[in-house]
């Protein structure tokens, strides 16, 4: 197995590296990061409709591009190299990813085009986000009495019954990605007979969503509140497809980790070249040469997972700890350079009109998105010793 | 794919024809060096088949599977095959390749010095031409396998009125030799393995500078890189597997050869903190369900993960590039040393209050104590930690080097009073 890239990954990433230095420079961040919505429509339109990395990892069959975790593992390292701000995590990957693993066929065709062109937002909603496997304890799904009634002619209505409205869901989630601008709302909700997945649409009267204020503005949340909201059932989720759905999110959080990594490091690094102390540049000293020396090891092993974790999810190859190994140590490494970034530049890293802080927020907010690397760590080894048992 | 399936019908038809137990094991040795199959990542000029390292593991394999006995290994050996290959005349080459292979000739590495040990450039031992030989004097120390050693690989300086790095040349030295006192140093985890080497009105023929005078620097450059990119193997090596009961000359043989001249090498596995033992001394002990041990042991084995991974790139990137010196090695080198501590940190959490016994007593009959012991060793050996940082930071980072105090001629440089 190698985590090299092959020519085309090589030339794909020059595509999309090029297409976000250009489309999410620092004052997009900063103007996007302000505003509510917290997108710019017309970039999300080029980036879906005409460059086609909103559906890059959806099978052509339901209108995507039909690439695989690898180059869905290099949008996400560029994104997070540039903060782009845009419902891509929630869209894309939140919502592509539950849809591909739960809903059915008839489902998929129906909804996964228009993620993957990007004409249709739509958002992932978890009741537990650190714990993803978790999910279902908050918001339960009933189907209603007179849908049993109606079911009586035969299993194919029984299906159809199932996926007209007739769901209603109640609970809560606390911290739901991009709802502000989400179409629609793919919910994880525990029915009688385990977790389904649920489409709610966003003018359901008995549904309210409430934006909470965030420590990284470009990642922003909401919390959604169900009083017997009116929901679509697309499929069933069995345990597997969640540990694979947190396994899927982890990778590709943890490439958009290394990526806003590499630009710390680099820009760090950078800085310490410029800046004179002392009659030298400050990156001569050793001290601080030590400590990126330390940064960059640190960087170098959580990069060397991150893309083994993607080689993993593509071939299903190697252990398969390797998402949450690759979430953890990318984690950790983010918040290691976040706060290196910081200190390197002395005072002027911990202004605002500095950019670190964009970075070091973005990564605190990484840190605990999906699962802690306390958590991963955990998960890791519980599934070590299962496989012992296996 | 194909053509790893090639090799392996060559090589498997060649063992059938030539293998057997019953040659000694120079001769088994001799015929692997004819064969090509010895050092088959070699140039095909110099006993090779310029395999690549996948084509090159594969051979390694097979050997390791038909219980064969290979090429004879060690690592100052190695470091100077590699080096001779690089920089070594013609005539280097054809007179001590072979022995190396074959295992008659055994090496060491006479680099460091009371004064000059990762300022290696600072050595001051000194070499005079008189006539076509060059007359040696001066001390090395911490000399592994200098005891057990035919050559070594030597460092010393011609010029003492050019700056330093300029007045160094590299020579292979004969040890079997009057003038030349080789004094064991027992270390911390009670091994003797490295050594002082005294070198009095010692000689060495001018045909066996390499590189040419006054560029022992860049010479010294090839070996250390090398060096440094074999610090990552995280397992035991040596030896195959059953081999205390295969029977034949040649293994008769090789088992001498292992105890003798491989016995400074035992404690090296430990040195690299054995992540290798933790996962199963974990279960084992029933350390594994205590919440903290789960934490460390999940970082231990991702950042050994990461490392092997890395590595593994590196491999394949020196492959498209070739460069004998690179930065990679000092970051695998780096990696390695983290990840002893980390397993050493391990070792100890398993161990619990047992970690305070050695030998018999101990865990796994005395290798956890050694681990404990020698992990020390990797930071050091090879080039510092620190020094490494600095060779990622300036190298790979390309951050600006401290000012120096050391240019000029080397005669004027303050250096500590005993080599004066
Ligand atoms: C087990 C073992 C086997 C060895 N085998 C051999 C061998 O076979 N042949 C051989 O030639 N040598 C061998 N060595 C020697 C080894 O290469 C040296 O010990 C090593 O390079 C450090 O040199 P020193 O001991 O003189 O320490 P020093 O150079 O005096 O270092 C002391 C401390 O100062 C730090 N330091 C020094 N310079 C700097 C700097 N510029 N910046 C920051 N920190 C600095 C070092 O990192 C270290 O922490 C061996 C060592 C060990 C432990």
């Amino acid at each position: 197995m190698t985590t090299e890239f092959n020519d085309d990954q090589q030339q794909f990433r020059d595509v999309v590296k090029r297409f976000f230095t250009d489309k999410s420079p620092v004052s997009a961040v900063r103007r996007l990061m302000a505003e509510d919505g917290g997108y710019d429509a017309e970039v999300w339109q080029q980036l879906g409709a005409e460059v086609g990395l909103a559906g890059a990892h959806i099978p052509q069959v339901y209108g995507g591009y039909g690439f695989g975790p690898v180059e869905l593992g290099i949008i996400a390292e560029e994104m997070g190299r540039t903060l782009y701000c845009g419902p891509f995590f929630a869209s894309s990957v939140m919502a592509g990813y539950a849809l591909l693993g739960g809903a059915d066929e008839v489902c998929k065709h129906r909804l996964l085009p228009g993620i993957a062109d990007g004409s249709t937002i739509a958002t992932l909603v978890l009741d537990d986000l650190n714990q993803v496997d978790q999910s279902g304890r908050g918001l339960h799904g009933e189907l209603l009495a007179s849908a049993h009634t109606g079911s009586d002619a035969g299993s194919d209505s029984q299906q159809g019954a199932d996926r007209a409205t007739d769901w209603r869901l109640t609970g809560a989630a606390g911290l739901v990605l991009d709802a502000q601008v989400a179409s629609v709302f793919l919910c994880v909700a525990a029915t009688d007979n385990g977790l389904g997945l649920f489409l709610v649409g966003r003018d359901e009267p008995n549904l309210v969503i409430e934006p909470l204020e965030v420590i990284d503005p470009t990642r922003k949340l909401s919390r959604l509140q169900f009083n017997q909201v009116r929901a679509e059932k697309l499929g069933e989720l069995n345990g597997a497809a969640m540990a694979l759905l947190w396994d899927q999110l982890s990778v590709v959080l943890a490439h958009e980790m290394i990526g806003g990594a590499q630009m710390l490091l680099d820009s760090t690094v950078e800085y310490m070249k410029l800046r004179m102390q002392f009659g030298r540049p400050i990156a001569s000293f050793q001290a601080l040469k030590h400590r990126c020396a330390d940064l960059l090891l640190e960087l170098e092993l959580a990069k060397a997972v991150t893309r083994q974790a993607s080689h993993f999810l593509a071939s299903a190859e190697g252990p398969r700890y390797l998402p949450s190994m690759a979430k953890a140590m990318a984690s950790d490494t983010y918040m290691s350079l976040a706060r290196a970034g910081v200190q390197l530049r002395g005072g002027i890293g911990f202004t605002w009109e500095n950019d670190t802080h964009l970075w070091f927020k973005r990564a605190k907010s990484s840190e605990v998105f999906l699962g802690s690397p306390y958590l991963h760590r955990e998960r890791m080894m519980t599934m070590i010793q299962e496989s012992d048992c296996g | 794919m194909d053509d790893l399936m090639t090799i392996n019908v060559e090589l498997n038809a060649w063992l059938d024809q030539n293998w057997s137990p019953d040659h000694s094991l120079v001769e088994w040795r001799d015929l692997l060096v004819d064969g090509g199959w010895a050092a088959p990542g070699w140039p095909r000029a110099y006993f090779g088949r310029d395999f690549s390292p996948e084509q090159s593991a594969l051979v390694e394999a097979e050997f390791a599977r038909r219980g064969i006995v290979g090429a004879a290994q060690s690592g100052p050996r190695r470091l100077a095959a590699e080096t001779i290959l690089a920089h070594g005349s013609e005539d280097q080459k054809q007179r001590y390749l072979r022995p190396i292979l074959t295992g008659q000739d055994a090496w060491c590495q006479l680099f460091s010095e009371p004064g000059s040990g990762s300022d290696l450039a600072g050595s001051s031992t000194r070499a005079e031409l008189h006539g076509d030989r060059y007359v040696i004097n001066g001390q090395k120390v911490w000399t592994t396998s200098a005891h057990h050693a035919d050559f070594g690989i030597l460092l010393a300086r011609t010029d003492w009125d050019v700056p330093k790095h300029q007045g160094l040349s590299y020579f292979l030295f004969n040890m079997r030799q009057s003038g030349v006192e080789v004094r064991p140093l027992r270390q911390m985890n009670a091994h003797a393995s490295f050594n002082e080497v005294f070198m009095t009105d010692a000689s060495v023929d001018s045909r066996d500078l390499i590189g040419g005078e006054g560029n022992g620097w860049r010479v010294a450059a090839t070996t250390l890189s090398i060096e440094r990119q074999g610090f990552s193997r995280s397992r035991p090596d040596g030896g195959l597997k059953g081999l205390s009961s295969l029977q034949g000359r040649v293994y008769d043989e090789y088992r001498a050869e292992l105890l003798i001249a491989l016995e400074p090498y035992t404690w090296y596995p430990q040195r690299a903190g054995r992540t290798d033992l933790a996962l199963p001394r974990a279960r084992q002990t029933g350390a594994i369900n205590d919440p903290h041990i789960r934490q460390e042991l999940a970082k231990l084995l991702s950042m050994q993960q990461g490392a092997d991974l890395a590595a593994a790139s590196a491999t394949a990137l020196s492959r498209a590039g070739s460069n004998t010196v690179s930065p990679q090695g000092s970051i695998g080198k780096l990696a390695a040393s983290v990840i002893a501590r980390q397993a050493a940190h391990v070792h100890t959490l398993v161990a619990g209050t047992d970690a305070m016994l050695s030998g018999a007593a101990s865990a796994e009959a005395g290798v956890i104590a050694e681990i404990l012991l020698s992990v020390p060793a990797i930071s050091i050996a090879g080039g510092t930690d620190e020094i490494q940082k600095n060779i990622i930071a300036e190298r790979v980072l390309e951050m600006p080097k401290e000012p120096r105090s050391d240019t000029g001629p080397f005669r004027a440089i303050a250096r500590n009073s005993a080599d004066k």
